[in-house]
């Protein structure tokens, strides 16, 4: 039996919007019978460019019922524009949460308001230079990577949870695995600017103040920067830390950790000489 | 709110019979059967007599009886003491629509190395003995067959099969979980060399489990620790439960009758009211050579889940062979096997009767399930245009 949260099971009993706008601005289908779901999503602007009306009929189980009539209420009252930064998280997060191997079902609405507004803007139906990657279910690299990446995916099974991607023959799952892979080598700063040496250092700073300083003193011990030289940070540990045998792991696992993750992945961390 | 519970081959209610021999043996009667002393040694007793009504409802010789712990533990205990007495041999023949307790243990020793032979069965789930002919080699260590399947019903030609499997000196193994207590199995007239029995699906407790070794063959026990069970599967004796699966199946023995003609009767009514009543559904699998208790429908162009979910605020209580029940995207594989389109695989729901069940419920069932179906086909993008996408079969 699966753990719905009750607002799941509400929009399961009573879904919002069930059916089909006629003459509809936006229309899309995603899934198939065999696939297990399908989605029929339809909407209508008013005179402001706002969705006024959207409905969907849905074949699948009740978290896939649910997702369609939960993204149907978000999107009402939103421009196109608007509607599609809704990510299949906020699908999710409406209904309270999903489980994980029902994610799928909150992808397939995103899946669906895509396609539609696509459809409504005229423009091509498959992304540019997107891939099928599953053949069973249809699931291009494209849409593999950004459930990746939106949901801080690691392994196939993760991908197959959201995505659907490898849950049927199996064949692709060599080639998700390397999707992860290359998902994973890219660094992560790509879209953070530039910092120059002083702002790293006010970041190096504040990043210890606030992530790492509050951590150590709830054990005792604490941290202090000696100096910082390109990207090596040189530190004491203080209090409890500075007897602790455990102290080099704090170091690395968690100190070094933190600031790889917040400031730059460049990042080393050292114990100054004592 | 009422539970109707149409799921009998998931589990079953214990017996209010089987509680009452029971209960003494949890607080007042304690022992251990081992024991010396007359306070355990009347508990051995016990089980002895326990020992004899199961052996009656097989024809078997009470000898011939072993007690596990569950279905599971004699399927794996039968398959790999096959493998443990015929080391020289590497091939297991089994079927595709076998239980996961024999087809995941099966995959595993794949892995290991054995060679697995899966026969495919037809659209109505029926065996194909040729088949099984042409697969046996001199390298074939058993070959392990259900008897009734959990998800259809459909039988297959058990004491056929062991026959043929002798005849190549072949040992024979049959899941005999959903059969037992179901139809008549008498272990005098058949060749088959081991049998699984599993008490909670014949109204005795959960966690009781019985191996059949016809007498001579060959055993390499799974669990090995004290002399229990004439050192064939060790572990102190789960008393209570023996007890009770004793008079389960003596229960059994008397109500067959009953199972072939009440139950039937009502699982044909359930059957012919909703094929009726419900356009666009059919039965999988073979409508005569079943298990007198079970149907398994599909309702074309709806999802299994949520139709159980709905049947569910109902009280009704039944299990479907979607994908979406199992966690899996596939649904079910005996489905599959049979070659069920995915537009009516992920549609099926199982209804499985016993005794306990009454012709209000059943009606009940019937009057409730078409507005469920035709309430979510009103949400089905595929209901009125029949569409079928992917072709991925």
């Amino acid at each position: 039996m699966w753990e719905y949260t009750e607002k799941v099971k509400e929009h399961f009993l009573n879904p919002r919007n069930v059916g089909e706008i006629e003459n509809p601005d936006g229309v899309a289908e995603v899934g198939s019978l065999a696939c297990g779901d399908a989605l029929k999503l339809t909407f209508k602007l008013d005179e402001n460019k706002r969705i006024k009306d959207a409905k969907f009929k849905t074949f699948g189980c009740a978290s896939a019922i649910a997702s369609s009539s939960a993204l149907t209420e978000i999107i009402k009252g939103m421009t196109v524009d608007e509607a599609l930064k809704v990510s299949n998280k906020d699908i999710a997060q409406y209904l309270g949460g999903l489980p994980d191997e029902k994610m799928h079902c909150s992808v397939m609405g995103k899946q669906a308001l895509e396609k539609a507004v696509e459809n409504y803007r005229g423009a091509p139906a498959l992304e540019a230079g997107a891939k099928i990657i599953c053949e069973c279910f249809g699931v291009t690299d494209k849409e593999i990577e950004r459930a990746i990446r939106e949901n801080n995916l690691s392994t196939v099974e993760d991908v197959t949870n959201y995505t659907k991607a490898g849950g049927g023959c199996g064949g692709c799952q060599d080639a998700i695995q390397q999707i992860i892979d290359r998902v994973k080598a890219e660094p992560k700063t790509d879209n953070k600017p530039k910092l120059t040496n002083i702002q790293k250092i006010r970041l190096i700073e504040e990043t210890i103040e606030r992530e790492i300083r509050p951590s150590l003193k709830q054990d005792g011990g604490d941290i202090e920067i000696i100096d910082i030289i390109g990207n090596r940070v040189i530190v004491a540990m203080r209090g409890a830390c500075s007897t602790c045998k455990a102290s080099e792991i704090t170091l690395k696992d968690f100190v070094q950790h933190r600031l790889q993750e917040l400031v730059s992945p460049d990042i080393t961390v050292e114990e100054a000489a004592k | 709110m009422k539970t109707i519970y149409l799921d009998n081959n998931a589990t079953t209610q214990v017996a209010q019979e089987v509680l009452d021999v029971m209960m003494p043996y949890f607080r007042d009667l304690y022992g251990n059967p081992s024991s010396m002393h007359t306070f355990g040694g009347q508990v051995g007793q016990r089980i002895r007599a326990a020992r004899e009504q199961v052996a009656a409802l097989l024809g078997a010789l009470p000898e011939e009886i072993v007690f596990t712990s569950c279905g599971t533990e004699s399927d794996n205990s039968a398959i790999r003491s096959a493998l443990a007495t015929r080391p020289d041999k590497k091939h297991i023949v089994i079927s595709r629509v076998e239980h996961p307790a024999v087809r995941t243990l099966c995959s595993h020793l794949g892995m290991q190395g054995y060679k697995i032979t899966e026969l495919p069965v037809d659209k109505n789930g029926i065996l194909d003995l040729e088949n099984l002919e042409k697969s046996l080699t001199p390298d074939t260590a058993i070959v392990s067959l259900m008897w009734g399947n959990n998800e259809t019903g459909v039988l297959f030609p058990v004491e056929a099969a062991a026959m043929m499997a002798h005849e190549k000196g072949i040992l024979f193994h049959t899941d005999a979980v959903q059969a037992t207590g179901k139809i008549p199995i008498n272990m005098k007239n058949n060749v088959i060399d081991m049998l699984s029995i599993s008490g909670h699906k014949l109204h005795a407790p959960k966690g009781i489990g019985v191996l059949y070794i016809r007498r001579g063959t060959k055993f390499s026990p799974f669990l090995i620790g004290g002399h229990q069970e004439k050192e064939r599967r060790g572990g102190t004796e789960n008393t209570p439960s023996i007890i009770g699966l004793g008079k389960a199946c003596e229960l059994a023995a008397k109500n067959m009758a009953q199972e072939n003609t009440n139950v039937k009767k009502l699982r044909d009514k359930l059957e012919k009211e909703l094929l009726k009543k419900i356009p666009q559904s059919r039965v999988n699998g073979d409508v005569e050579n079943r298990l007198p208790n079970t149907t398994n429908i599909s309702f074309e162009f709806v999802e299994g889940e949520a139709i159980l979910l709905l049947m569910n605020e109902l009280g009704i209580c039944a299990s479907s062979g979607s994908a979406c029940t199992s966690g899996s995207l596939q649904p079910s594989h005996v489905l599959r096997a049979m070659g069920v389109p995915f537009t009516m695989a992920h549609g099926s729901i199982r209804f499985s009767l016993s005794i306990y069940n009454t012709e209000e419920e059943v009606d009940f069932v019937i009057e409730k399930m078409p507005p469920i179906i035709e309430r979510l086909r009103g949400m089905s993008p595929f209901w009125n245009q029949k569409e079928q996408a992917c072709t991925n079969q």
